[in-house]
């Protein structure tokens, strides 16, 4: 088998609660997760877990507590968990994409916007990243009468199919995805798995939490369990 | 245009200031502040009114002398050049959006004449192409052409804030300083400017140091933030890891006491 494109090393998470009185809260430890071209790692465990946590520490929006984040870009390996924050946002430009449940945005932007920005940020030119952004908001079965839009507006299902096209259209060699089809119809459902498998077969590496056992088992290879910590107390 | 793609860590900091202190009587104003900021990067200070994130961005500017520490421009030793040359840097290679556009317009000269003016401090004489520019630009903020002729007095505060920016980038700096630049503006005017803002600076490969108390803005625009307290920055990193996993207990405050829209 090829190296892992992500691989994780005792990495551990906790917060500390400075309003609370200090409170310490230990989610992750020792996490050791490895993620191969062309794999797709669903993360398993109640809720409540760390399931979300592990993922945003991945993405760097959570900084590791311990361990290190090892993830193959530009050719080389480097630990995310240890990265300056401009290498971080190239890490993301490049290398490492993340559809969250939530779509934060700049109001007043276009929909079609949106999603040609990534691919503008990797050096595609404005046109092409319009047409592939285009064509990816109807393949979601977005109306094009709402390219032109902010999505402020959009009910939660429209918001989410465009938080999915801005993921999927830069084609990231590394994919988070969390709760991809949480609020969508069977009809577009399908659409998000086959996303994720056309991914999977240019060679793309992805972690993601499902909680739709039918997604779940048509995507993933494996599973990977994510452990309840006990409270230090 | 090219689009806005910085460099990794590495790159040569634009402004980089080391151990800035500086005290107004028996009050810190900075304490031990450092600071760089690399080309095509928007990076935010925020805090609390007080906290001394306007005075950093004075001292930054060369408005403002410190105590001690260092600022350097390009390897060049802000704090060391003359008034003449801190005037041509901040005619050329910077610019500066005052939180009220009252201080960074001339209210007597029409709205196309404050664009222009910028443009002819920097050298240009040819008139049908000054105005040219200056209507390009009153388009890219979204002011009409036909509000050319007149007076900034005439505009509303947003127009006006706008009318600003137009004015500042049309010499094409390096680096802007932005100095609480939404406040006191409407919430819809805002989010106008803040997407403004932020499509220049990904056009532009401008690099942006904002002072804001608008963590939201921050989040929207911002590469890196800066948390200041009692003229200290008290933490600071990547926006959204600063924002969503904050380490300091005052990081922790600000952020928990923001309203979610």
């Amino acid at each position: 088998m090829t190296a892992p494109l992500l691989r994780t090393k005792g990495l551990g998470k906790a917060f500390t609660l400075h309003l609370q009185g200090g409170t310490h809260i230990p989610v992750l430890g020792d996490v050791d997760l490895a993620v191969h071209p062309g794999e797709c790692v669903a993360l398993w465990g109640p809720s409540g877990a760390g399931k979300s946590t592990l993922m945003r520490c991945l993405y760097g929006n959570y900084g590791a507590g311990s361990g290190r984040i090892m993830l193959r870009h530009r050719g080389a390996d480097i630990d995310l968990a240890a990265a300056a924050p401009r290498t971080v946002i190239e890490v993301r430009r490049e290398t490492l994409g993340y559809v969250s449940q939530f779509l934060r945005v700049i109001p007043r932007v276009a929909t079609r916007d949106i999603v040609a920005e990534p691919l503008i940020a990797r050096g595609m030119n404005r046109g092409e990243a319009l047409a592939r952004a285009t064509t990816l908001l109807h393949r979601l079965n977005l109306p094009e009468r709402l390219h032109g839009l902010p999505p402020s507006t959009f009910s939660g299902g429209e918001q989410q199919r465009v938080n999915l096209a801005r993921g999927f259209a830069p084609f990231y060699p590394v994919l988070l995805l969390d709760e991809p089809t949480a609020s969508l119809d069977a009809a577009n459902r399908a659409v998000v798995l086959s996303l994720i498998n056309e991914a999977k077969a240019t060679g793309a590496a992805i972690i993601g939490i499902f909680h739709d056992t039918e997604v779940r088992e048509a995507v993933a290879d494996r599973l990977y369990d994510v452990l309840p910590q006990q409270d230090a107390a | 245009m090219t689009p806005h793609r910085p460099e990794a860590g590495g790159l040569t900091p634009l402004l980089e200031a080391q151990g800035l202190n500086l005290r107004f009587g028996a009050i810190p104003a900075l304490i031990d502040v450092a600071i760089d900021i690399t080309a095509g990067e928007v990076v935010a200070i925020v805090g609390e009114s007080g906290s001394g994130k306007t005075t950093l961005l004075r001292v930054l500017s060369g408005m403002m002398a410190p105590d001690a520490g260092t600022v350097q421009w390009l390897g060049q030793d802000v704090l060391a050049m003359g008034e003449a040359a801190r005037r041509r840097l901040m005619r050329t290679e910077w610019g500066f959006v005052h939180q009220n556009p009252r201080d960074g317009l001339r209210l007597a000269v029409s709205a196309g004449g404050n664009v222009g003016e910028r443009l002819m401090a920097v050298g240009a004489r040819h008139y049908g192409s000054i105005r040219e520019q200056a209507l390009s630009w009153l388009a890219k903020v979204e002011i009409d052409a036909s509000r050319i002729d007149d007076l900034p007095r005439t505009f509303s505060g947003g127009m006006q804030q706008r009318l600003q920016i137009a004015r500042t980038l049309v010499t094409h700096p390096k680096l802007v300083f932005m100095d609480e630049p939404t406040g006191g503006l409407d919430v819809s005017v805002q989010a106008r400017l803040l997407d403004l803002i932020r499509s220049l600076s990904r056009e532009l490969g401008l690099s942006v140091l904002i002072v804001t108390h608008d963590i939201a803005a921050a989040r929207l625009l911002a590469d890196r933030i800066l948390v200041m307290r009692r003229g200290r920055v008290v933490e600071q990193g990547l926006t959204d890891r600063v924002l969503d996993d904050p380490q300091h207990p005052y990081t922790q405050l600000l952020v928990s006491s923001v309203l979610a829209a």
